[in-house]
């Protein structure tokens, strides 16, 4: 069995005194789609932002790809890594924020090839074909050169997708991405996620959609006070949950 | 009426035409702003201790203008290595590294803490405090040395005095900027794999330049009235050409007439610097560019036409 793209063992992050994940144990595979689940402040984000290398975790282990988070493993001590190894390790992992987060002083195309011309070395042309072919795909080929602040939020959330996806990462973490957005855009963002997971890739996605959860997830997991409730199949954890606490918040979001 | 009687309604509804509220105190406010006004400008023309005569014969008198070139490059050298310096010790400021920010800090409240005028005599007598000026390995041997004196002319002086001291404010100035940039962009940077300078040189300080602009502007024109203040060290700027003409002349009042009028004139060219600026930093920021002042005297100017978004 080949090693699992995200996993985390006992992972526990304290911010102060406040201890916001109590020992999560997970495990995502190649090309699964893993839907978080929870109410606001169970550590849901947190745990991205771990996985994401924005935040340190105090203890446990977390790796992805097979390899640390944060640290390098040798002659048996941690060794932490250097600003530039986690800039690497980071352009390999995309990343969707709740406020979108595109960069305001740029059009649209520019926010996709960006990290591709900065990061990677990409020629720019290069860059520029692939960003519009992105664009394209979200169903935004007509905005390259608009300014963020011109688009909807259903259109720069998309291409905040885009400009994640020009990395060509292994991994896509969504921070409830569709949470600052009125109903009526909310569908063309999970449209646009949907795709993207029948291509096959591995994503986890923080949501408060539970439909989406449904259609798409191959594990859905609900977290409470930083810690895992249940995990399992969408039809399981969503259609016949065992614990009460996961019974109670679906019968507030539904 | 019906919803459909609405939608197929072409012509337009008569204007309301009322009568407008009456408005005296407007009137007598613009009357006595007026009459105050016109006071003014006879007790200028008529007056003729002003002198207008001898205005007109010294204001594109060469040694003026010489002056005037000396201070427009005291100002826009010392402007370009104060923001420079101030970008270099916003950064310093904002380092995770105590020692770092601690030096930027002890800097800042140096310099914005003692009287400009009192730096500028420090710098001109910098002979005094060190009569050899050396360059080499910190506690070792010197690789360059020089008297003072001849390396810090007053030239050399002034440009130190001014922009060093102008590094302290815009340091300030630069970290406000930086710090009104939201989070999350960093989040967002960082996240595609960015470095730390990559994000500051690409993401936060275009973005903090909006915010950076104005007072910069404002730094400016201080500064180009501040290098009057180098008259005191006999560099012959504006203020001193001036000062040198009237010692000999006794026209003390035309000749500060005459400077007077080219300091107006060089900062209104920095007014309408400081628009062009302005808007090529605004670009993402809204919809449609907001029509400014300046903006609308040139719109004016090519017939009208509003400005387009982006």
């Amino acid at each position: 069995m080949s090693t699992p793209m995200v996993l985390c063992e006992g992972v526990h992050k304290r911010f102060g005194r406040l201890e916001v994940l109590k020992g999560i144990d997970l495990e995502v595979g190649r090309g699964e789609v893993m839907c978080l689940l929870g109410p606001s402040g169970s550590g849901k984000s947190t745990l991205l932002r771990c996985i994401n290398h924005l935040e340190k975790i105090n203890s446990g282990r977390l790796s992805v790809d097979g390899e640390l988070v944060g640290y390098r493993e040798g002659d048996g001590k941690l060794h932490e890594l250097h600003e530039k190894e986690v800039a690497s390790k980071r352009a390999e992992i995309g990343m969707v924020f709740q406020s979108f987060n595109l960069f305001p002083h740029m059009t649209a195309l520019e926010n996709v090839i960006l990290a591709p011309t900065c990061v990677k070395g990409t020629r720019r042309s290069d860059a520029r074909e692939r960003g519009a072919a992105l664009l394209e795909r979200v169903g935004l080929s007509d905005k390259l050169e608009v300014y963020p602040v011109a688009l909807s939020g259903g259109q720069q959330q998309r291409v905040a997708i885009a400009r994640a996806l020009a990395m060509e990462p292994k991994l896509m973490l969504f921070d409830e991405p569709t949470s600052a957005l009125d109903p009526e855009l909310v569908g063309d963002v999970l449209d646009a996620m949907r795709q993207l997971a029948r291509e096959g890739m591995t994503m986890i996605v923080v949501t408060h959609e539970v439909g989406f959860a449904r259609e798409v997830a191959d594990t859905v997991v609900f977290m409470d006070a930083g810690v895992v409730v249940e995990s399992g199949p969408p039809a399981e954890v969503l259609g016949n949950p065992r614990h009460e606490r996961t019974r109670s918040f679906l019968d507030k979001v539904l | 009426m019906s919803a459909s009687d609405q939608g197929v309604r072409t012509e337009r509804p008569e204007d309301i035409r009322a009568v407008p509220v009456r408005r005296p105190g407007r009137w007598i406010v613009a009357i006595i702003v007026l009459v105050v006004a016109a006071s003014i400008v006879r007790a200028v023309v008529t007056n003729p201790h002003f002198q207008w005569s001898v205005v007109g014969q010294y204001l594109f008198d060469s040694r003026i203008l010489t002056g005037m070139v000396a201070t427009i490059e005291l100002t826009v050298i010392a402007m370009v290595v104060g923001i420079l310096l101030g970008v270099v010790l916003a950064v310093m400021r904002l380092s995770p590294n105590p020692i770092v920010s601690g030096a930027s800090w002890l800097y800042i409240w140096f310099f914005r803490g003692t009287p400009l005028l009192v730096q500028i005599l420090f710098w001109y007598n910098i002979a005094a405090l060190f009569p050899v000026i050396a360059l080499g390995i910190p506690f070792g041997p010197a690789i360059v040395h020089g008297s003072a004196n001849s390396i810090v002319t007053a030239f050399v002086a002034a440009l130190l005095a001014l922009s060093t001291n102008e590094g302290a404010y815009m340091a300030e100035i630069v970290r406000a900027g930086i710090i009104s940039v939201p989070e999350g962009q960093t989040e967002a940077a960082q996240s595609l794999g960015l470095s730390r300078i990559q994000t500051l040189r690409r993401i936060v300080l275009p973005q903090a330049m909006r915010v950076v602009i104005p007072p910069t502007g404002n730094e400016t024109i201080s500064m180009l009235k501040n290098t009057s203040l180098i008259s005191v060290t006999a560099y012959a700027e504006l203020t001193y050409s001036a000062q040198q003409i009237y010692n000999v002349s006794f026209q003390v009042i035309p000749l500060l007439i005459v400077i007077s009028i080219w300091y107006l004139a060089l900062t209104s060219v920095l007014y309408v610097g400081q628009y062009f600026i302005e808007r090529r930093y605004g670009r993402g920021f809204s919809r449609a560019q907001r029509a400014t002042m300046a903006s609308r005297w040139l719109a004016l100017g090519r017939g009208g036409g509003g400005e387009s978004a982006a």
